[in-house]
């Protein structure tokens, strides 16, 4: 999941909006909303496999980004992205092993070091560890998929919190596209297939699903800049994720956001470079932490 | 595809196929299982039912349960009899009668318990028996998916159909059915749990949003039925006024006195959301579900086994649910009581992964009983959904519905077409043994468990009285597979058959507590347990080598209690409850 509060692209001189921004509470933001879904999450309807291994997952997150931060920048790094990772590991991840979970947070703060373009990391990391361990690890790991019931009050409340944030951050767009991309989409699916057309729908009507819509493809480190791109890369994203559903991939919009997610970064990396008008990605410190 | 590396730290190895070597199993094992139904005149092959035909796209999805296995000696001759169901329409179910020469004959024909399937009365589920006239012969409830049957059983010459007259009600739903005395008044009681909504018939839907409306809080699933037996032949049904209500997908249930308040609670696994515990304070029950950690987390629950599994004389609680390696990975769960102080009440852990047995597959019956008479309980575990196409999986498109939004779950139009692809198919079974030290093994493959049919009843009995549990398997659309034990004699043995008085004349609900080498073990008689499944009414303990034993405290539903001494292994005692 993003972390966005924390990370959103502000144009640059306009201070007032920044320190909105970037104020405590928005700072905070995300990992409270992320939290309380959490929680309610599981109170309401149980989702996690249990305490200790989302705790274990938040701790590995939070010690990967601790001792890669003091190794890579040499000073200690804001922890709440890290604390983000991990949960959103801990409510994601499905495993009856203690070890996915730290070994997912522990790729996926990795990641964040290590797989750089000119000093930019390329994939959202919860993304990337959670994809990372389905391919390589599926006897072992699933993802939540029903755990959260089939009604619509579960998803009504992440459609508020995520709204809530998303809206602020001025990103809600790409959610928007993404979905009216997927239902659009799904038309076709149901046509090439000639399977019922609400069964093509229906992944995106459960509670999981908005996880990923308002919490992970909004990532403003792993996004592109530009309004108009991101609307495109939202539809991509939907694209790609139907191709690989035709394959009948069971985690098509994890495998879709790790694919057309770098893609997007390196052809915003090179349009920029060609044109020479933005850096190419700022100083390795600028780009790894978060505010 | 998995690395190899993460494979090795996986812990799930997958167990090659091993050709059965019965030395290296008991010397590893202390026991071997061989399939011997057709050497003992059973060739019986579950055939499925086939629904309206508004389901077709989806019928071996829906039409996947029907096999069932439950043991009988309905003749009082003290030989085990099996009862299997079908679940065709026009197929008949089978009574096998134990030839004592370590054969059967089918005999459901002729004592008119065959016939049962006819179109238009819907399609057997699975079928428990208890003595509930206490003439001293086991009578039949027949589990339907249409309209149930009670059938008397006529001195063990014939059966007699009492249905209407008992006032059981014209059509349910069901899987499962618990015979217990719920309020001891010495007379045995009936639980049924509806699945499908009553007023569905499957045969000729009136709408095909009659699926559950979610995949794990539904509550749109059959009633629940709780038949007081008056003692005249009748039957008041008082479920609502003793506190169960629940519409809950329900798929097994098993009672047992999980409190030591000499009243029988009632575990109830529902497919589609938690478990529902009622515990019985004699004239009512009470949820607690929740309470007590069994009904909090949602799964798909298929089983309810009781076991003594540390030899504390206490029970655990296994229910079996879904793992499906990279998609859907439940975990079964062994519910095993905490040391609760402070007047809390019972609550449980799940164990199930500490001690190995929680990853089954798409797991359904499962029973313990001790496989080797080392003195432990172990575990059988059958499994597997739908097996068609091995190369072709419905799993995508199942966690595409599955998902989504309650309307669109709920309407079985909007279920993608199976097309003939496989949905957790042709699985390996788990056979685990108890290690007595905290840990189960899976020996399945060592010992000679090797098929991969879709596995639904498991039935544990000494169909040979040799003092071993043999294992009976119903599968759906598969055949009946009679796994006969091969022990050590060395490894001994105690059974006890008990008889009420006071209490129901079957016995059910009678716990023996048995005392050897400074541990104790409890079990008790049951009105139905697993999936679809009854074990044999008599008891079974291993004793493990040069046994001592120190008593016996039997504790019947009466309350009454009979100590028992100077018991030797390798016997079976009839006991009848002291006056």
């Amino acid at each position: 999941m993003s972390q966005a509060a924390m990370t959103t692209s502000v144009p640059p001189g306009n201070g007032a909006q920044w320190k909105r921004v970037l104020s405590l509470d928005n700072r905070f933001m995300p990992p409270l909303f992320i939290t309380l879904i959490l929680l309610a999450g599981n109170v309401s309807f149980g989702i996690l496999e249990s305490y200790q291994k989302t705790l274990l997952a938040i701790v590995t997150s939070i010690a990967a980004e601790l001792v890669l931060g003091r190794i890579f920048l040499h000073k200690w790094p804001h922890l709440a992205s890290a604390y983000i990772t991990g949960i959103s590991v801990g409510i994601l991840l499905r495993s009856p092993f203690f070890w996915p979970y730290a070994l997912c947070s522990l790729l996926a703060i990795t990641s964040k070091y290590v797989l750089r373009f000119k000093g930019k990391h390329l994939w959202n990391p919860s993304n990337f560890g959670i994809s990372a361990m389905v391919f390589l690890a599926a006897e072992s790991v699933a993802t939540l998929s029903i755990q959260w019931g089939n009604n619509l009050g579960a998803m009504l409340v992440i459609w508020l919190l995520g709204s809530v944030i998303i809206w602020r951050l001025r990103r809600f767009h790409i959610c928007a596209v993404y979905v009216i991309s997927f239902v659009a989409l799904a038309f076709l699916r149901t046509w090439i297939t000639g399977d019922p057309l609400l069964s093509e729908i229906s992944p995106i009507t459960g509670p999981e699903y908005q996880l990923f819509i308002f919490f992970m493809i909004t990532d403003p480190k792993t996004t592109v800049r530009s309004m108009k791109g991101q609307c495109i890369v939202a539809f991509a994203v939907a694209a790609v994720e139907m191709l690989l559903r035709l394959d009948q991939s069971v985690y098509a919009p994890f495998y879709a956001l790790f694919i057309v997610g770098p893609i997007a970064l390196l052809i915003e990396m090179w349009l920029n470079s060609r044109h020479s008008t933005v850096n190419a990605a700022g100083s390795f410190d600028k780009g790894l932490v978060h505010p | 595809m998995t690395p190899i590396v993460v494979r090795r730290f996986s812990g799930r190895e997958a167990s090659a196929q091993t050709k059965l070597d019965t030395k290296a199993a008991l010397a590893n094992h202390g026991f071997y299982l061989t399939e011997v139904s057709h050497a003992a005149g059973i060739d019986f092959v579950h055939q499925g039912p086939t629904l309206d035909p508004k389901l077709a796209s989806i019928m071996p999805e829906v039409a996947s349960m029907g096999a069932s296995v439950s043991i009988v000696d309905f003749d009082r001759d003290g030989w085990p009899d099996i009862y299997v169901t079908n679940s065709a329409e026009g197929s008949k179910n089978h009574l096998y009668r134990n030839m004592h020469d370590g054969t059967f004959k089918d005999v459901a024909e002729e004592l008119g318990i065959a016939d049962v399937n006819q179109p238009g009365t819907g399609v057997s589920m699975g079928a428990v028996w208890g003595d509930y006239d206490n003439d001293g012969y086991e009578d039949l409830y027949l589990i339907k998916w249409g309209r149930p049957e009670l059938f008397h059983n006529d001195h063990g010459h014939g059966f007699t159909r009492v249905s209407e007259k008992a006032g059981l009600p014209p059509w349910i739903n069901a899987n499962t059915a618990v015979w217990f005395d719920y309020d001891g008044d010495g007379l045995l009681d009936l639980f049924v749990g509806g699945y499908y909504p009553e007023d569905v018939d499957l045969w000729h839907l009136k709408s095909t949003k009659m699926m559950p409306n979610s995949f794990e809080y539904a509550d749109n699933g059959g009633r629940k039925y709780l038949f007081h037996n008056l003692g005249n032949g009748k039957f008041e049904e008082v479920s609502a006024k003793v506190g169960i209500t629940s519409r809950r997908w329900a798929l097994a249930a098993a009672a047992a006195d999980l409190r030591g308040t000499g009243h029988q609670d009632l575990f109830v696994a529902n497919d589609y959301g938690v478990s529902e515990l009622y515990l019985n304070d004699g004239k009512r029950f009470h949820e607690a579900g929740e309470r007590t950690g069994v009904g909090f987390a949602p799964k798909s629950g298929m089983n309810v086994a009781f076991g003594d599994i540390f030899n504390k004389g206490q029970y655990a609680v296994y229910v079996s649910n879904i793992s499906e390696d990279g998609v859907l990975i439940q975990g079964n769960n062994l519910w095993v009581p905490k040391d609760v102080t402070g007047g809390k009440g019972i609550q449980f852990d799940n164990l199930a992964r500490d001690m190995g047995v929680e990853l089954g597959g798409w797991s359904f019956g499962a029973q313990f009983g001790d496989l080797n008479n080392d003195g432990t309980l172990d575990l059988y575990l059958t499994n597997g959904y739908v097996s068609l196409d091995r190369k072709k999986s419905y799993w995508y498109d199942f966690t595409k519905i599955s998902g989504g939004n309650s309307t669109i779950i709920g309407d079985a139009k909007n279920w993608p077409a199976m097309d003939g692809r496989s949905l957790s198919g042709y699985q390996q079974k788990h056979v685990w043994l108890n290690d007595g030290a905290g840990k189960f093994v899976d020996v399945a493959q060592a010992v000679g468990v090797t098929d991969t049919y879709d596995g639904r009843a498991v039935a544990l009995a000494d169909l040979w009285n040799r003092g071993v549990l043999d294992v009976v398997v119903a599968n759906q659309r598969g055949p009946l597979l009679v796994y006969k034990n091969t022990v050590p004699p060395d490894e001994r043995w105690i059974e006890f058959q008990l008889e009420g008085t006071k209490s129901n004349r079957s016995g059910i609900g009678a716990e023996v507590t048995l005392f050897w080498n400074g541990q104790e073990q409890i079990q008790q008689v049951s009105g139905g347990s697993g999936f679809s499944a009854q074990n044999d009414r008599r008891l079974h303990f291993g004793l493990g080598k040069a046994p001592r034993i120190d008593k016996a405290v039997i504790r019947w539903p009466s309350g009454k209690i009979q100590t028992l001494h100077d018991l030797t292994p390798d016997k079976l005692y009839k006991i009848k409850e002291a006056e």
